[in-house]
């Protein structure tokens, strides 16, 4: 598109590649419609702009929740010669941008095949635990006194092995967003970090706002009815994970600060916060895959469908094996689904920078960024006159 | 035999479905689109011009019935009838619970749309969804809803309503048989004729420099428009409002798609700079009032120019002052550079901004009210927003009409009822575009199309449910006490 102020140098605005070019195709077409402006962030974003560069679009894809609003009420949507679909846009920069700020940027690559990367991951993590189990035990089935777990793999090389995982991926995910924050957050324009932008771009990552549809009566799936159950069942997956990741935490503090080892009661807090995690991240991601599967072809990405339900279908399964060694701790399944749960949670954190988990993250940034610019003026206040 | 028969399937059909099934009737929508076309040239509105004594939810201030009328009768000309323009009007100040209990949603004014929050009610998302909105309403309640079904034909019996009929039609490759659908009532609200070329032709003529007009003319609604029940409701001799010629007709981007262009493919431009001809002259004063007052005029002006055909230039000062437009502007460092990209005679365009910009007398530019910057000695004269056209770059869009819809319909009266000869029917209606020429008989204001469609659409609906036997429920009394 033709470049509107005269001012800007071109010489040091990237190249688009095909699916950028698309989004800024697209976006100059909303920018003089403007009719999604109450739907969600990135309009009112996009109208800041008279043209998009490459981190404008980067951004905007990243703010983009896939809620489908805009979609099924544009008078520009396909068969209309404009083919405007903003979802799928959005969508298929997305992916690239998790490619290419990946941290180490080689490994980027696993997101184009992301499916088989997340099957890949799980089938080492199982085969790993699975043959330490045998190696050690010399036999899948056995019981352990009071289900204590640590008498097959001691506490000590659990706590080392799965810190180290989750230490790298934590580091490749910063530096991976940082790279992102830098790039949409550029020098020239710094953006001012508030309290209070914090705290609304903390609220609305919390609370998903962006899937409320703008008017509270949530998103569209199938067609254009709204539904709150996408919200709902994120909810569900985002929380149970969450105080699955707190029982972990409660535990270590036992084991560490109160010398009190696992295997915990039932009615313990950490074994607590297992259960009611777990059940979330049981139905929660069931309830994705459900609305995943009913979704309008048109709505996203269609070759992303891998990567999303690679990653539900491993949540679900870390939930589900974590219950069952719960319930079967005492018995002579221990040994086997031990190995289960710790191969699944391993390819889990292995995974966690190269697949659907950075969603979170980069959107995260896209919204804070979102809530401080908001509090500056409009550069193009196109029309108020 | 079903209770009412809607015929169309825009904002107008869809209030009368629901006002028909909400009391009780069966009701049958036959939209002539393609599901994925549904709607008419509704999906392409925003807002809807609300009548209220008081702020309410998203509208400022107050826009009472007086202002209204007044602005009405302005754009119109006086050719407006005032007692069905007052009866939308103040249906404008009371539908929006009803249009939100069937889904719409409002929203505080689109940016870049702030001079019409007092006034317009947008709807979130706009038109679109508004339509999807009220479509699974009306499933939900049980109105039978079918897609590519264009009624070819009405059967009257003095004046009375018996059956449409479909004719004989071919949908995805499937053949379907002709049918003829009876109903106790009908409400007909198909749209206008815009979508057809010949009947526009045959409207617009042939002009003194032999030109047919309206070929050159864009159309920014619906291409399922065609007029195909309109002409034949005047063939059977139902009374005529309107002329055929007037219509809601606006500026629009010369390259945008032959229909269905829609609200992004305006210019917003036009009193920031100075519009010319293929000629290079200029023709109408830019700046005569505020854009959104004028921007209803614009299609027909151009319309009036050799080949139908203008363009808007502007310099880099109104950069970021008006709407982004959809296509990019012709660029160029120079005038005489820019009438060379552009086609025009160089020599004439270049006087004409030269000429402009001398007669600029420049006080204090001020794009929120009718500023001091104005030309002197020049014709026709440019009366505010006049700056002297000479930061390169400068931009040019080229301009086309475009018309959203014709004007030319049945006439009516408080009941929606078409007329033969004067007398009313008894069981058959009107609604939307194909009566809005009885309230618009030319210009426009953002938003009057809808209050009509909305206010006549839920009069049909009562009035045709009542007349197949369904009663007043404490819901429409309101909306019959308004009416009568």
């Amino acid at each position: 598109m033709q470049l509107f102020n005269p001012q800007v140098s071109r010489q040091l605005i990237p190249v688009l590649n095909l699916q950028e070019t698309e989004v800024e195709r697209q976006m100059t077409i909303c920018n003089a419609c403007r009719y999604c402006e109450g739907f969600c962030a990135v309009f009112p974003a996009m109208t800041r702009h008279l043209e998009f560069g490459q981190a404008d679009i980067h951004y905007l894809a990243n703010l983009c929740h896939n809620c489908g609003a805009c979609l099924s009420a544009c008078q520009y949507a396909a068969p209309h010669e404009f083919a405007v679909n903003v979802p799928k846009a959005m969508a298929k920069v997305r992916l690239e941008t998790y490619t290419n700020y990946a941290w180490p940027q080689p490994l980027g690559k696993l997101y184009q095949r992301n499916g088989l990367t997340l099957g890949l991951a799980s089938g080492a993590g199982l085969a790993l635990f699975l043959s330490l189990t045998l190696m050690i035990m010399g036999n899948l089935f056995v019981a352990m006194p009071g289900g204590n777990f640590y008498g097959i793999f001691p506490h000590n090389t659990l706590a080392l092995m799965f810190s180290a995982v989750f230490g790298f991926a934590v580091l490749a995910l910063g530096i991976g967003v940082r790279r992102f924050w830098r790039e949409i957050s550029p020098a020239e324009a710094p953006l001012p970090l508030k309290t209070s932008a914090v705290l609304e771009a903390g609220a609305n990552v919390a609370q998903l706002k962006y899937l409320d549809g703008g008017h509270g009566e949530g998103c569209n799936n199938a067609d254009d009815e709204f539904t709150l159950w996408r919200r709902r069942f994120h909810h569900l997956t985002f929380y149970g994970f969450m105080l699955c990741f707190a029982a972990t935490g409660v535990a270590t503090l036992y084991h560490f600060l109160l010398d009190w080892s696992a295997p915990y009661p039932i009615f313990s807090l950490p074994v607590l916060l297992g259960i009611f995690g777990g059940v979330g991240l049981l139905v929660g991601p069931a309830g994705l895959l459900w609305m995943n599967l009913r979704r309008n072809p048109q709505q996203g990405d269609e070759n992303q469908k891998p990567m999303d339900r690679g990653f539900i279908a491993l949540l679900f399964l870390v939930s589900a094996s974590g219950l069952g060694l719960l319930a079967w701790r005492e018995t002579s399944a221990l040994g086997l689904l031990l190995a289960i749960h710790l191969g699944l949670v391993m390819a889990f954190f292995l995974t966690m920078p190269y697949s659907k988990f950075a969603h979170g993250i980069f959107r995260s940034a896209a919204l804070l960024k979102y809530t401080i610019e908001k509090r500056q003026p409009n550069p193009i206040s196109a029309g108020s006159d | 035999m079903v209770d009412v028969l809607v015929i169309g399937g825009g904002n107008a059909a869809l209030c009368a479905a629901l006002m028909a099934r909400e009391v009780g009737a069966s009701v049958m929508l036959l939209e002539g689109s393609p599901k994925v076309w549904r709607g008419g040239n509704s999906q392409h509105t925003r807002n809807l011009r609300c009548m209220h004594d008081a702020p309410q939810d998203v509208l400022v201030d107050a826009y009472p019935e007086e202002e209204y009328w007044q602005d009405l009768l302005k754009v119109t000309g006086g050719l407006t009838n005032e007692k069905l323009a007052r009866i939308a009007i103040r249906a404008s100040s009371s539908c929006r619970d009803w249009m939100r209990s069937h889904g719409v949603h409002f929203q505080p004014p689109l940016s870049g749309a702030l001079h019409v929050a007092r006034t317009n009610a947008f709807f979130m998302g706009g038109g679109k969804a508004l339509v999807n909105a009220y479509f699974r309403s009306a499933e939900r309640l049980g109105v039978k809803i079918r897609y590519d079904a264009q009624v070819t034909d009405i059967e009257l019996e003095n004046g009375a309503f018996v059956a449409a009929h479909l004719a004989e039609r071919e949908v995805d490759g499937q053949r379907f048989p002709a049918e003829r659908i009876e109903a106790r009532a009908c409400v007909l609200a198909a749209g206008g004729f815009e979508s057809n070329r010949e009947w526009l032709r045959e409207a617009w003529g042939q002009n003194e420099r032999g030109e047919w007009p309206s070929d050159n003319f864009l159309i920014r609604g619906t291409r399922f428009n065609t007029g195909v029940l309109l002409r034949r409701m005047l063939d059977l001799g139902a009374d005529a409002v309107g002329d055929p010629t007037q219509a809601h007709m606006v500026a629009i981007d010369a390259r945008a798609p032959l229909y269905d262009g829609g609200i992004c493919t305006r210019i917003d431009c036009v009193s920031l700079g100075v519009v010319v001809n293929r000629d290079g002259e200029r023709f109408y004063d830019e700046g005569e009032d505020f854009w959104p007052k004028r921007y209803a005029i614009w299609g027909r002006l151009v319309a009036g120019q050799p080949n139908q055909q203008a363009y808007s230039i502007i310099d880099q000062q109104a950069l970021g002052r008006f709407m982004p437009p959809v296509f990019p502007g012709t660029t160029a460092r120079t005038l005489p550079e820019l009438a060379r990209l552009l086609n025009l005679p160089q020599t004439q365009f270049v006087k004409t901004i030269e000429d402009y910009n001398n007669a600029c007398h420049v006080g204090t530019f001020d794009h929120t009210t009718l500023d001091d910057c104005h030309t002197e000695g020049l014709t026709p004269a440019k009366t505010h927003w006049a700056r002297p056209l000479t930061k390169p770059p400068y931009y040019a869009y080229p301009l086309k009409p475009g018309v959203t819809f014709t004007y030319l319909g049945l006439a009516t009266d408080e009941t929606a009822a078409v007329h033969f000869d004067g007398k009313a029917s008894p069981n058959l209606f009107v609604a939307g575009e194909m009566m809005a020429g009885n309230v618009l008989g030319k210009g426009y204001t953002a938003g009057i199309g809808m209050a009509i469609g909305t206010a006549f659409g839920r009069i049909a609906g009562v009035q045709a449910a009542l007349c197949a036997g369904f009663g007043l429920s404490p819901v429409n009394s309101e909306l019959q006490h308004a009416a009568v």
